[in-house]
């Protein structure tokens, strides 16, 4: 387990340094990288202007960037953001806590929903049963994220609740295929043959069969979560990290874009290596597919 | 071809050709500009009204269906393509290639789609021609679209390596190159085509939200995208539904059709 762990640990540490390196490496050779347009104020002085072209020239190689940025950020120092002129640890302070509830509002709400109707449209086998969620489920997913988020401001909702609303589709789809596979099984067969209850089959020989696999579409979610946030909150002007991430990116702002690119690759990657450690998990303790069909 | 996909590409179909005959179904171009109807809502002679600028929505929407129904196509063949020849030389030639590959892919899906596409495209130039803005988009699309299938033809390619008639071609001396064109890629199409169908509606969507974040096709070229841009000034769509209503309409029918299509060639494959 613990060379498990070290494994994953060392994937997720090399990807996150691979993608802050490819991040910083796309902002320098983006066209207009170094331009400032406080270079073009008469106001300031040639001294001035001298030190914003070396405070520059400081950035303009990639890898000693990139060695001194990794540097500052394991002492915590994440930089200095030129676009919104002020440190990056302070502007995440202020606005992931925003975004970390948005995010956590929209997967639980989008995961609940899915779960919910999922298991609604095995139990409730009537035919048509699954048309009305199928629908929704459809036009949410054919939706943009942005026109999801302005339906919510329209109607005066919290934005966090579209988010939801964009991870439902793909949780719902997920689960049912799973859900209707599990249901269809020799063990769900016999437990009705034997007249358990409807709900009793449902939650013990359906849902909780399936739930490991169900808990993998936690790392899906959250990344969903996150990329559905950006357009969110630039539309709701709400002041999250997903609004951040915008004008870093449309300022070209090397700090601040590679610090959110190491900051979300990081979290996608936990919690998806979490959702794998836990599905690993429950493989190595379940007992083999022989044994429990002796028992049935 | 079941019944569904056969009605979805029916009318996947009319959208395309109503969108390539919008020369002779459009009263006017998608830029000319109406000075005397600005925001005019429908009327015999503008089906849809008119934009602020005094441009006829009709005519924007079906070239803008245009851009949106074709490009999206061409950047998921683009991405597919990518998909199967990294995808496939991973799961066949296996050992580094593989590893290397996979770890590419992990690097690509660790970032959200969005994200990944908002922060490429940002550093691209922004103040260029319509036509290369177009170009830059869907190319874009394409180019960063491809780890996700890569992943899963991959994973299919190592399945059909192992099978029974590969180990027999290779054994009767086949080259690997052959091996590979002729034997390995004609038996990954069900996972292609799934995969190029899938990605339809997401590229579809991507351009919709990068043209909504002012990152899409520029004006005055309409996509849906550009045109769902409207949506920000939402007291007034929200006085003047009709303004926008056809166009979310569109996008979230074809898009249902297209994931339609998608989930059963997924299904069948």
């Amino acid at each position: 387990m613990l060379s498990v762990l070290l494994r994953q640990a060392r994937r997720i540490l090399l990807t996150v340094l691979l993608g802050g390196l490819l991040g910083a490496t796309l902002v320098r050779l983006g066209p207009g990288f170094g331009v400032d347009e406080r270079e073009l104020d008469n106001r300031l002085s040639a001294e001035s202007q001298q030190s914003i072209r070396r405070e520059h020239a400081r950035e303009n190689n990639v890898a000693l960037f990139y060695v001194r940025y990794l540097g500052g950020f394991l002492r915590g120092d994440l930089g200095f953001s030129r676009s919104l002129n002020r440190p990056v640890a302070e502007l995440l302070r202020q606005r992931l806590p925003l975004t970390l509830e948005s995010l956590g509002y929209g997967v639980c709400g989008g995961a609940g929903l899915g779960l919910l109707l999922a298991l609604l449209t095995v139990w409730w086998r009537a035919p048509g049963s699954a048309l009305a969620p199928a629908l929704l489920s459809g036009v949410c997913l054919a939706m943009p994220a942005a026109v999801i988020a302005l339906l919510f401001l329209w109607m005066g909702a919290a934005s966090r609740w579209a988010i939801a609303l964009v991870v439902f589709p793909h949780v719902y789809r997920y689960a049912k295929n799973q859900l209707v596979a599990t249901a269809q099984s020799p063990h769900v067969v016999a437990a009705e043959a034997k007249g358990l209850s409807s709900w009793r089959v449902l939650w013990a020989h359906v849902f909780t069969p399936a739930a490991p696999q169900l808990a993998a579409l936690a790392g899906i979610s959250v990344s969903l979560a996150f990329g559905a946030s950006i357009p969110i909150e630039v539309i709701c002007d709400t002041p999250g990290v997903g609004q951040l991430a915008w004008r870093a990116a449309m300022d070209r702002d090397l700090t601040l874009l590679v610090t959110i690119t190491v900051l979300v690759a990081l979290m996608t990657l936990v919690v998806n290596s979490l959702a794998d450690l836990g599905l690993a998990a429950w493989k190595n303790s379940a007992p083999p597919a022989d044994a429990g069909s002796a028992v049935a | 071809m079941s019944l569904k996909q056969k009605i979805a590409l029916a009318i996947l179909g009319v959208a395309v050709a109503a969108s390539l005959g919008a020369g002779y179904l459009a009263q006017s171009s998608y830029s000319e500009q109406f000075r005397e109807a600005i925001s005019v809502p429908p009327s015999a002679r503008f089906w849809l009204g008119t934009d602020e600028l005094g441009r006829d929505r009709f005519a924007r929407l079906l070239y803008g269906t245009r851009v949106s129904l074709l490009l999206a196509p061409a950047a998921a063949l683009l991405a597919t393509i990518i998909a199967a020849v990294i995808g496939g030389a991973a799961g066949y030639l296996g050992g580094r290639w593989e590893r290397l590959v996979t770890a590419g892919v992990d690097l690509f899906l660790s970032l959200p789609w969005l994200f990944l596409l908002l922060a490429v495209r940002a550093l691209l130039p922004l103040n260029t021609s319509p036509v290369i803005s177009v170009i830059i988009t869907f190319l874009l699309l394409g180019c960063l679209g491809w780890a996700g299938p890569a992943r899963l033809i991959r994973a299919g390619t190592r399945t059909l390596v192992n099978s029974d008639f590969l180990v027999q071609a290779s054994a009767s001396g086949i080259s690997r190159w052959r091996l590979f064109w002729r034997h390995l890629l004609p038996n990954l199409r069900p996972i292609l085509l799934a995969q190029f169908w899938v990605s339809i509606p997401l590229f579809i969507l991507s351009e919709a939200n990068l043209g909504l974040l002012g990152l899409g096709v520029s004006e005055p070229l309409p996509s849906w995208g550009s045109m769902l841009r409207e949506l920000e000034n939402y007291s007034a769509v929200l006085q003047n539904p009709w303004m926008l209503v056809p166009v979310i309409l569109l996008v979230a029918v074809v898009g249902c059709l297209q994931l339609l299509l998608g989930t059963e060639e997924r299904l069948s494959c």
